[in-house]
């Protein structure tokens, strides 16, 4: 137990097992130089703390807590206030990060480390964390058989969630708002994303979610508002996209030609400027069963489902892809001439890349968001 | 002049036109609203009106005013007035008896589904596009003595700039895509005043899809007050221009 007070940190090891209590939020300060806590031990909880001013360095990775093999680490009801990294941990199995508060101090972007930081570690989970103003909200890399749960992650520099080749992990009902670039995903197989928000990440490439060569996943039930390009694809295989929401973004899915064998259904499409956007004519993705707002077919036999397929590639959005330049002519007489045009008689839009089985009305998913 | 405005005000409001352009302006209007929940949509069908039906409702109606009125014209210049007060007098009249159509048409179903920004910033664009293009039509109506060539110059304006410019413009960018092109197509918009309308409506919109490199651009630009006041500026110039190159054209004229 430790209690209240202001305590100045310096470098304290934890080499075994130990629990260790803030009582009212005692302050361990770094005083700009030091890491505060090092643990090298099994079976540490660190809990009711508020640890800040780590020192920033660019050789060392001075963080809140840094832990190497430190399995079954506990770390919930923090407060990491202006600390370099927040939590960094490696060579870890089962750690639990809860319930902990993170802002890094505003600096640039190279002046501020990573939120929550795991390095070879798995079976973690982190849960319901609040982290703004880092480089990375959480980074994973080669981070296994883990959940992400419940967190907050806004404001951040960078990325609000990164993460590199860690496979079989699921992230549920996060919220990434506002990053500097979104979230990234990349070369990793058997991930789960599931109800998610991904909003009002905008600007020149920024994306609510990129993927780079993913495979074997599912992201299902997210929501993706206002960002400016909602989900980018590049070299993704084998991953089904179900039950998404894409609302009010620039791009909804940029799909590069280079990914195959990807499902694509049961999402809403609503006011998006451009649905979806390809660089090429090869088509191995499947699209069928989704809900276009900008679909003008009609149905019969009522079953709900459009009789003619909708191709939700505009060819306005093949043009800016090449002449970045004209999208300030977009929504102008003439362009929705050629757009028509294009809809009676494709010729540069990929023909075959069309949802045959458009639904009529949106899916209902505001139940169970 | 302000007596001239007033008589042919009160005569332009009486005519059956500008009531079926107000009531086909408010119908569409109210009908948009109740077709669509989401007042970003509706806007952005009634963008299309603005752009659209707004210029050649204006164009068109303006020359052929011009026409009508040529006797009256001629009457009045036969009494000790001077040719710029019922040159100026008539061009005020049908200008601002057009924008009131608008203003009433599109603007009286506003507040009873909520004022937005972008619905202002359309009011704003449809009154400057409907004065800039009642001066291209006095332009074109002083350019020659027959009513039918006329209405053909008028339309040929429009058409040129709802349709061959953009066409135009989107062919020299496929040609020089190599080069940086954002300060050169800022100047080709200024050259349309469709276009600029435009970009000012789309700036309300879609500014998720214009976050991209050339929308960041135009959006640094356009948003920054100097952009306003250049976009406002340029469309007063082309508002200014016409009217002063016919009523140069009108003073000389042998009627």
């Amino acid at each position: 137990m430790v209690l209240p007070g202001r305590y100045t940190g310096n470098n304290i090891k934890i080499a075994k097992p130990l629990t260790l209590i803030g009582v009212d939020f005692p302050v361990l300060d770094g005083e700009g130089k030091h890491q505060i806590f090092t643990v090298a031990a099994g079976n540490v909880t660190i809990t009711g703390f508020e640890l800040t001013n780590t020192g920033i360095s660019s050789v060392k990775d001075l963080a809140g807590v840094e832990a190497i093999g430190a399995d079954y680490l506990r770390i919930f009801n923090n407060r990491f206030i202006g600390t370099y990294f927040g939590v960094h941990v490696a060579n870890t199995k089962a750690c639990v990060i809860e319930k902990n508060f993170f802002r890094a101090n505003e600096r640039k972007e190279y002046e501020t480390g990573n939120g929550i930081h795991l390095w070879q570690c798995s079976d973690a989970v982190i849960r319901n964390n609040y982290i703004t103003r880092h480089r990375d909200g959480i980074y994973f890399e080669f981070v296994t058989r883990s959940l992400i749960e419940h967190n907050l992650c806004v404001n951040n520099m960078r990325y609000g969630l990164h993460f590199m080749f860690s496979h079989q992990d699921e992230y549920r009902n996060n919220v990434f708002s506002k990053n500097g670039a979104g979230v990234a995903v990349m070369y990793t197989h058997n991930v789960k994303m599931e109800y998610n928000k991904f909003e009002q990440n905008e600007g020149n490439s920024v994306f609510g979610l990129l993927l780079k060569d993913i495979s074997d996943s599912e992201v299902k039930h997210n929501t993706f508002i206002k960002n400016t390009m909602a989900v980018y694809l590049e070299g993704v295989s084998r991953t089904r996209f179900e039950g998404n929401n894409f609302k009010l973004n620039g791009y909804g899915i940029r799909l590069q030609a280079n990914c195959d064998a990807n499902t694509f259904t049961q999402n809403n499409f609503l006011s998006n400027t451009f649905d979806l956007a390809t660089n090429g004519t090869l088509v191995l993705n499947n699209i069928d069963g989704n809900y276009w707002d900008k679909y003008q077919g009609y149905d019969l036999n009522q079953d709900q489902i459009g009789d003619v397929p909708y191709r939700p590639v505009n060819l306005y959005s093949m043009v800016v892809e090449r002449v970045p330049a004209a999208v300030f002519l977009w929504r102008s007489f003439m362009v929705f001439l050629l757009d028509r045009a294009e809809k009676a008689l494709p010729v540069i839009t990929p023909e075959n890349l069309k949802d045959n089985y458009p639904r009529m009305k949106p899916y209902d998913y505001r139940s169970s968001a | 002049m302000s007596r001239i405005i007033r008589y042919v005000f009160y005569d332009i409001l009486r005519t059956r036109f500008v009531i079926f352009y107000t009531l086909f302006l408010l119908g569409s209007t109210f009908a948009l609203f109740q077709l669509d929940a989401d007042p970003g949509k509706v806007i952005l069908s009634m963008m299309n009106v603005v752009l659209m039906v707004v210029p050649l409702v204006s164009i068109v109606f303006a020359s052929i005013h011009f026409y009508n009125s040529y006797e009256f014209i001629e009457l009045m210049i036969a009494q000790p007035v001077n040719r710029k007060s019922v040159f100026m007098g008539q061009y005020f009249a049908v200008a601002s008896s057009l924008s009131l159509a608008l203003l009433t048409g599109a603007g009286l179903p506003m507040p009873f589904y909520g004022i937005t920004p972008a619905g202002i910033a359309l009011l704003y664009t449809g009154i400057l596009l409907t004065w800039v293009f009642v001066s291209l039509a006095f332009l074109s109506a002083v350019l020659t003595r027959d009513k039918a060539k006329a209405i053909g110059v008028a339309l040929l304006f429009w058409f040129y700039f709802s349709l061959i410019y953009d066409g135009l413009i989107l062919w020299v960018m496929y040609s020089f895509m190599d080069y940086p092109l954002e300060k050169v197509t800022l100047a080709l918009v200024s050259l349309n005043p469709v276009d600029l309308a435009r970009i000012i409506l789309l700036l309300q919109l879609d500014i998720s899809a214009l976050m991209g490199y050339t929308g960041a651009f135009y959006k640094a630009f356009f948003g920054s007050s100097a952009g306003i006041l250049f976009s406002a500026g340029v469309l007063v110039l082309w508002v200014v221009l016409p009217v002063w190159l016919s009523l140069r054209i009108f003073m000389r004229k042998d009627l």
